[in-house]
């Protein structure tokens, strides 16, 4: 209960900050606005604000705050703008429509989900591989944990435009992408876990006279399910990430990233906000859709 | 065709001697636990070249990594102004302002246990978000030159920097806080003799992760705008021309910047957090 109030005072103070910070980020644009439409304005003439100080021009114009909060294409949209546009382009469009989020959000989700599903997948195979063989861990092993330093996002215009000159477009590079970003996490979440079982737990199974599978299935596999959930939830914002990045240099037709691309392009604003919010808010409920699933699995599991 | 059965071969060789290697007697020595791995790097290295000229694989596909050297050579500085522009301008002054205002905020917010409750929950929650989609807000905001990458470093490794910081302030016992307090020591004197020490795994742990972050921040960025110059730049463009072998040049750049830079903080790390477990071996 005192955790719910604190967060809830710092989400305040940071809607409270935003909303300040609105008036000196918008100001001369307002003032322009309102001088053009005759009314009076300290000092006049756009050219003599240009190099005052925006708080200074808030000061003598205090009048014009509540204008910062409702301008068409803010250089920072207010909190209510942002959420007035995203409740326009979720609840009150059609799901079909061009210009619906829903329809943009679920391009960049099948995206992410099946990059995810082929990333996570791989990884774990190549875990259980590196795990079981000495030889894949002694040569594969430091390449990975190496590829977790490298900004591998770099590749990901390249992998886009390779794919499409040998005829392969739509989701799946975009999938790729995503694949290859939640890849290595896993791998290395997963052979953490893999091996976490202690040489106590390991001598037991083998005065039972279980064999390698039986000791994979049943102990090493269900031991590992801590770390795995860790890397999963990395991995699946990483994924998004991908997916969202991959949608850059497509040419920007659908998708979040397209929304932010097209919004940075035509300076809409609030357009770009609102994608943003959607990613953020996808992320979040992927993230915690992965923390429900953990917090089942490990009490049925009889570890949390 | 003989370049592709040579390629097998080699493949099924450099595998042969790895078995032998890590299966064979002096499999803990650290000379092989070294040469396994490079030997399997060069293998890979070896057989793409021969499989890319043995199948004709057209460069604007996958370039030959011998093609990649050459560009590589031949461009240095080219690589090296996009290297100025967007690790040392951008990634580096993104990062050290972004670290360090993490660490400040955190020593600040760590004297309240409201703001601590309050701010990590968000913290986390921000830390998972896709932040470099405020890119092209930044850009917008801050022009088209370094300053916006370095905004956009800043936002995307501050709140996974103070998520660590926050909680490695928090590890210290009651016991060693006892101790401290029986020796009369004040706030800021048990802070630096025994908090911030016991806070430095944490700390470490969050400078490598936000070293990656940052590398990312300062590429993806570039995407949205930038001048000419610039390792983001450069990959897009490259693409659009594909010119293949210079993309992948930049990636080398990008590779060795973020291994060298992280090994750094792991040298680092090793001197200042010897005393823990983890280090002691």
């Amino acid at each position: 209960m005192k955790s719910v109030l604190a967060v809830l005072t710092v989400v305040a103070a940071i809607v409270a900050i935003w909303y300040a910070a609105c008036a000196p980020m918008n100001i001369k644009g307002v003032l322009t606005e309102l001088e053009r439409g005759g009314a009076q304005v300290v000092p006049e003439g756009a050219p003599t604000r240009r190099d005052m100080s925006a708080i200074g021009l808030v000061v003598a114009n205090s009048f014009a705050i509540p204008a910062t909060w409702a301008q068409e294409r803010p250089r920072l949209p207010a909190p209510h703008q942002v959420a007035v546009e995203l409740w326009q382009t979720t609840v009150m469009k059609k799901i079909t429509s061009k210009r619906s989020l829903i329809f943009h959000g679920w391009v960049t989700l099948s995206a992410t989900l099946l990059g995810f599903a082929i990333g996570t997948g791989l990884g774990v195979v190549l875990a259980v591989g590196i795990v079981h063989s000495r030889v894949m861990d002694m040569s594969v092993m430091p390449w990975a944990i190496v590829s977790q330093t490298i900004p591998i996002i770099a590749l990901a215009p390249m992998i886009i435009v390779v794919l499409y000159s040998i005829g392969v477009q739509g989701m799946l590079p975009k999938a790729i992408i995503s694949a290859y970003l939640s890849f290595f996490p896993v791998v290395v979440g997963m052979v953490k876990g893999l091996r976490s079982p202690d040489h106590m737990q390991l001598d037991l199974l083998r005065t039972y006279n279980a064999s390698a599978s039986q000791g994979f299935w049943k102990l090493r596999l269900p031991s590992s399910m801590p770390y795995l959930f860790a890397s999963l939830k990395i991995g699946i914002a990483a994924s998004l990430v991908g997916a969202i990045v991959g949608e850059l240099p497509t040419g920007a037709v659908s998708g979040l990233g397209a929304r932010l691309l097209a919004g940075s392009y035509y300076g809409q604003t609030v357009q770009i906000w609102s994608a943003l919010f959607a990613a953020g808010l996808l992320a979040a409920i992927l993230v915690g859709i992965l923390g429900v699933i953990e917090r089942i699995t490990l009490k049925r599991m009889g570890m949390a | 065709m003989i370049l592709v059965i040579l390629a097998l071969i080699l493949w099924a060789f450099g595998w042969w001697l790895n078995v032998r290697l890590a299966e064979g007697p002096n499999a803990g020595a650290p000379l092989v636990r070294l040469a396994v791995p490079v030997i399997f790097g060069v293998t890979v290295l070896l057989v793409w070249e021969l499989l890319v000229r043995g199948l004709n694989v057209p460069m604007v596909i996958l370039p030959a990594p011998s093609l990649i050297a050459t560009r590589f050579v031949t461009s240095l500085p080219v690589l090296w102004v996009d290297f100025r522009q967007t690790i040392l301008k951008g990634a580096l002054s993104g990062y050290i302002m972004g670290c360090g205002a993490a660490l400040l905020v955190a020593v600040l917010i760590d004297r309240s246990d409201f703001l601590r409750r309050g701010l990590l929950p968000v913290g986390n929650l921000v830390a998972a978000l896709p932040i470099v989609g405020t890119a092209p807000i930044l850009v917008m905001w801050f022009g088209f030159d370094w300053q916006s990458k370095a905004a956009v470093v800043v936002v995307s490794v501050f709140f996974p920097m103070l998520v660590n910081a926050v909680a490695g302030l928090a590890q210290t016992t009651a016991m060693q806080r006892d101790l401290m307090r029986t020796y009369a020591a004040g706030y800021w004197q048990s802070f630096f003799k025994l908090r911030l020490p016991a806070a430095m795994p944490f700390i470490f742990n969050g400078l490598k992760v936000s070293s990656t972050l940052a590398l990312i921040g300062a590429i993806v960025a570039e995407f949205f705008g930038s001048p000419t110059v610039g390792m983001g730049f450069r990959i897009s463009t490259s693409v659009g021309q594909l010119s293949l072998d210079m993309v992948w040049a930049e990636i080398v750049v990008a590779a060795l910047a973020g291994t060298l830079f992280y090994g750094l903080l792991a040298l680092i790390e090793k001197g200042v957090t010897f005393w823990h477990p983890s280090q002691r071996g």
